[in-house]
């Protein structure tokens, strides 16, 4: 049987794509994390970033096919899964099933509704909390264009809530790209299982401690 | 009835689907289970309520059942929510009436899956595990004289891991507790005991393949890891033969 038409190959897909996902989460707390070592730190990583020139396109564009085939067959899976079982039960009592898993479809959506915001936001630029002059200069001022944005509540919330959900999609997702691709057994799932909600939150902790810290004026000029 | 025996039995609410046919509607239906005592089993009780149906007239219940031991994988009925009643590896002719107080109310449903139709009331049609098993569930060997035992020298621990796997007996309740209506712990658990043999190295790209592709023919839907199928499970069948179908799926390819 052909691996798009299978299955368990297109859910192998969803586990390759998420786990290149999974890797450039990691790459981007990374490079912000140099936030926490001065406004110098974080401002010379995004030049270096911008240095990079024609490999930031190759970069940018493979993560944008991995994105594009995660969202495509887990559109597609998901249409399928709710046609293989259209009646639910009268009482829905659930024994392994957790929320995270439940939902995944859901933080899926909002993940890829924050990430167009997140975007335009300081990719593109485009949004009002944006500086003039943090549009005419790239890189420019990351570090200050970061703080201008996040001391606004909202904008800080907004994005808390994004690594909330990306907490969820994750504690279900990591253990589920072991299983898919078949490097589980019973000894290993339940370990497997722990470290992802671990990982997972430790993106939660690290990403929302920077807005966290710039509201709390701990992180300033 | 003496007063001892009435003072140790229970009077329950069914509530219970009710389907004439595979294209009919269904309802749920409310009918009073009376004089159950805690030795009766799941099915002896709706025994008991049939009686009383076909006493007064009624349509009794239409329910799968056969060995009522726990081993054959006929019955099928998910109990408030929960298929075979949701107590540890214990399939509904299992389930015994002293898990349950006088006055309960209790769910009564089939399997729900596209690919299990209705047959009537309780009763689906579960044809689609048997096509399953007909597209690879099997190894082609010639017949002849039995064997001399050990000609084929097998560790201890693939025997034991293959026979883990065998313990499915295919009653369904994997694909009825799926919230995908998927039949992946099925399938794995059918792949994974000729997989951990040698006997069943010959054809196993081949039959992982055919499986999979009856399997998505049938109309079950696909795995997405929410693991309902081995709680629901009465044999205990561990979602690592999921994980052993996708390695052997993935071995198929190379």
């Amino acid at each position: 049987m052909r691996f798009l038409s299978s299955s368990v190959g297109r859910k192998v897909l969803m586990a390759i794509t998420g786990f290149f996902m999974l890797f450039f989460v990691t790459v981007h707390l990374l490079g912000n994390s140099s936030i926490f070592i001065g406004p110098g730190a974080l401002n010379t990583y995004a030049e270096k970033l911008h240095s990079l020139g024609p490999l930031v396109w190759i970069f940018r564009g493979f993560m944008f096919l991995m994105l594009a085939v995660h969202v495509f067959f887990g559109i597609m899976l998901t249409l399928e899964n709710s046609a293989a079982n259209p009646s639910k039960y009268a009482i829905g009592r659930k024994l392994k099933a957790t929320f995270a898993s439940e939902t995944m479809i859901w933080t899926g959506v909002l993940l890829l509704s924050f990430l167009v915001y997140h975007l335009l936001q300081f990719t593109v630029r485009v949004t009002p909390d944006i500086m003039p002059d943090a549009v005419a200069n790239r890189p420019g001022d990351v570090y200050k264009m970061v703080l201008g944005s996040f001391r606004i509540t909202t904008i800080s919330l907004v994005y808390v809530a994004a690594m909330a959900t990306l907490f969820l999609h994750l504690s279900h997702g990591i253990q589920s790209l072991f299983q898919t691709v078949g490097c589980s057994n019973d000894k290993t799932l339940p370990k497997v299982t722990m470290v992802g909600k671990l990982v997972s939150a430790l993106f939660l902790v690290g990403y929302s401690a920077i807005p966290v810290l710039i509201l709390a004026g701990i992180l300033k000029n | 009835m003496s007063g001892h025996s009435e003072h140790n039995t229970k009077t329950l609410k069914l509530i219970v689907w009710r389907q004439a046919g595979p294209d009919k509607p269904g309802r749920f239906e409310t009918y009073t289970a009376k004089n159950i005592t805690d030795h009766h089993s799941f099915l002896e009780m709706l025994d008991v309520v049939n009686e009383d149906l076909i006493k007064e007239g009624k349509e009794p219940i239409v329910f799968d059942h056969d060995c009522r031991e726990g081993i054959c994988g006929v019955c099928s009925q998910v109990v408030n929510g929960v298929p075979h009643g949701g107590h540890e590896r214990t399939t509904v002719c299992q389930l015994h009436m002293r898990l349950f107080k006088d006055g309960d109310s209790i769910y009564i449903e089939p399997w729900r899956a596209r690919a299990f139709p209705i047959i009537k009331d309780l009763m689906v049609d579960r044809g689609a595990l048997d096509r399953i098993i007909q597209a690879g569930g099997y190894t082609s060997a010639h017949t002849g004289g039995s064997p001399d035992a050990n000609a084929i020298p097998i560790p201890r621990h693939d025997a034991e891991y293959s026979m883990d796997a065998a313990e499915c007996i295919g009653c369904g309740a994997c694909v009825a507790g799926c919230p995908n209506g998927a039949a992946m712990l099925f399938t794995g658990a059918k792949v994974s005991q000729f997989a951990a043999l040698p006997q069943g190295q010959v054809e196993a790209a081949e039959r992982v393949a055919n499986m999979l592709k009856e399997m998505q023919d049938c109309g079950f839907g696909n795995c997405t890891n929410h693991y309902e199928c081995e709680a629901a499970c009465p044999k205990g069948i561990n979602v690592k033969f999921i994980a052993r179908l996708n390695r052997e799926y993935l071995k198929s390819l190379l």
